[in-house]
């Protein structure tokens, strides 16, 4: 047993919470958005496969 | 100067902070709204017709290149953006968002939106995408803005861009309508950019920005927004003689651009700055009722 104080890293529950939910948002924005590339794409491959190009 | 600013170092060196609304925010979303209103100009006079979705494409192109185009100048002009109050308050100069983080955002889609335009839609409108944001980032941000008064001058052509693009992105060409459009919004840009140089002056000389009203002074800012004014009269008029643009477009341009060159008389004329203001609200105005009434004939008929 030591009579040193602890002297790692102090955790700041505001803060990293605060953190946290900013960097979910970011994710879930990046997520959001790689589904909607995936559906453009998709969607776009049918309507030129299609033959629904510009007339 | 805000307290708030901090300095370019540590923009530089800073985890992000920054929000999705600040990732939004430098997309430049009001930039981008006469942008892609432009664009859709382009794409509803053009002849020929689009499949909705690829039309919502190219649409979506073009705002998704427009505001990359925005987070790259953001990225570059994060210096001088920290010294104006205009753009104290962008993501970059408040820290909330690392330059190089911008940097890396614009450049993903930029590629993004001009891969996607020449697989959905052709290779016309995604080179002149490209063209457009390249002029915008390399000409008018690196090269003219520090430079030269004559820098949103030239440098205007980047925002001239988006009716040819929409055009193009229907027809898979360039035409003298399209570049006519193209020419209504480079010459409509100088007056407009200066009537905001002219009560922002002290910004730009802070930032050490040679805009015309630093450079060369009011009177000769004035004078030449009087001249660009009545270049723009009847260049905005000849979409009804190419056929792109209706008797109510004429009529409807006629009026505006008579307006438009009344308010530069009275910017000349005037020794406050209140005119100016007038004058930059009303140009945004002028641009968005010409488009609007292009598009609501071609929608009509």
């Amino acid at each position: 047993m030591s009579d040193q104080p602890n002297t790692g890293p102090v955790r700041k529950h505001g803060a990293d919470t605060d953190v946290h939910r900013r960097q979910r948002g970011k994710n879930l924005a990046m997520l959001a958005a790689l589904l909607a590339f995936i559906v453009i794409i998709y969607v776009v491959a049918m309507v030129r496969m299609g033959g629904g190009g510009a007339s | 100067m805000t307290d708030s600013v901090v300095a370019p170092e540590i923009m530089d060196s800073q985890a992000s902070s920054g929000t999705v609304r600040d990732y939004v925010a430098l997309l430049k979303p009001r930039v981008m709204s006469l942008v892609v209103f432009s664009g859709v100009a382009g794409m509803v006079v053009a002849p020929g017709h689009l499949h909705p979705v690829l039309a919502l494409v190219a649409v979506l192109c073009i705002a998704l290149a427009s505001g990359a185009a925005g987070a790259i100048n953001m990225w570059y002009d994060r210096d001088i953006d920290a010294m104006m109050d205009r753009t104290a308050r962008r993501p970059i100069p408040q820290g909330l968002i690392p330059a190089e983080e911008a940097l890396a955002f614009g450049v993903i889609l930029t590629i993004v939106s001009v891969t996607l335009m020449g697989l959905a839609l052709n290779w016309v409108a995604a080179g002149l995408l490209a063209l457009a944001s390249g002029f915008y980032i390399f000409i008018y941000t690196m090269w003219l803005k520090r430079r030269t008064p004559q820098n949103i001058v030239i440098g205007g052509a980047a925002g001239a861009f988006p009716p040819m693009i929409g055009w193009a992105a229907v027809t898979g060409d360039v035409s003298v309508a399209s570049i006519v459009l193209f020419a209504l919004i480079f010459f409509w840009t100088p007056p407009h950019f200066w009537a905001l140089a002219i009560f922002r002056k002290l910004d730009y000389q802070h930032a050490g920005v040679p805009m015309l009203p630093v450079v060369a002074g009011e009177a000769e800012t004035k004078k030449q927004m009087l001249i660009y004014t009545l270049i723009l009269m009847p260049l905005a008029i000849s979409p009804y003689f190419l056929g792109i643009g209706g008797l109510t477009y004429l009529v409807g341009s006629t009026i505006l651009g008579l307006a438009f060159v009344a308010l530069a008389v009275q910017v000349l004329r005037s020794s406050d700055h209140k005119p100016a203001k007038r004058m930059f609200a009303f140009s945004i105005l002028y641009l968005f009722l010409l488009l609007a009434i292009l598009i609501g004939e071609h929608l009509a008929v």
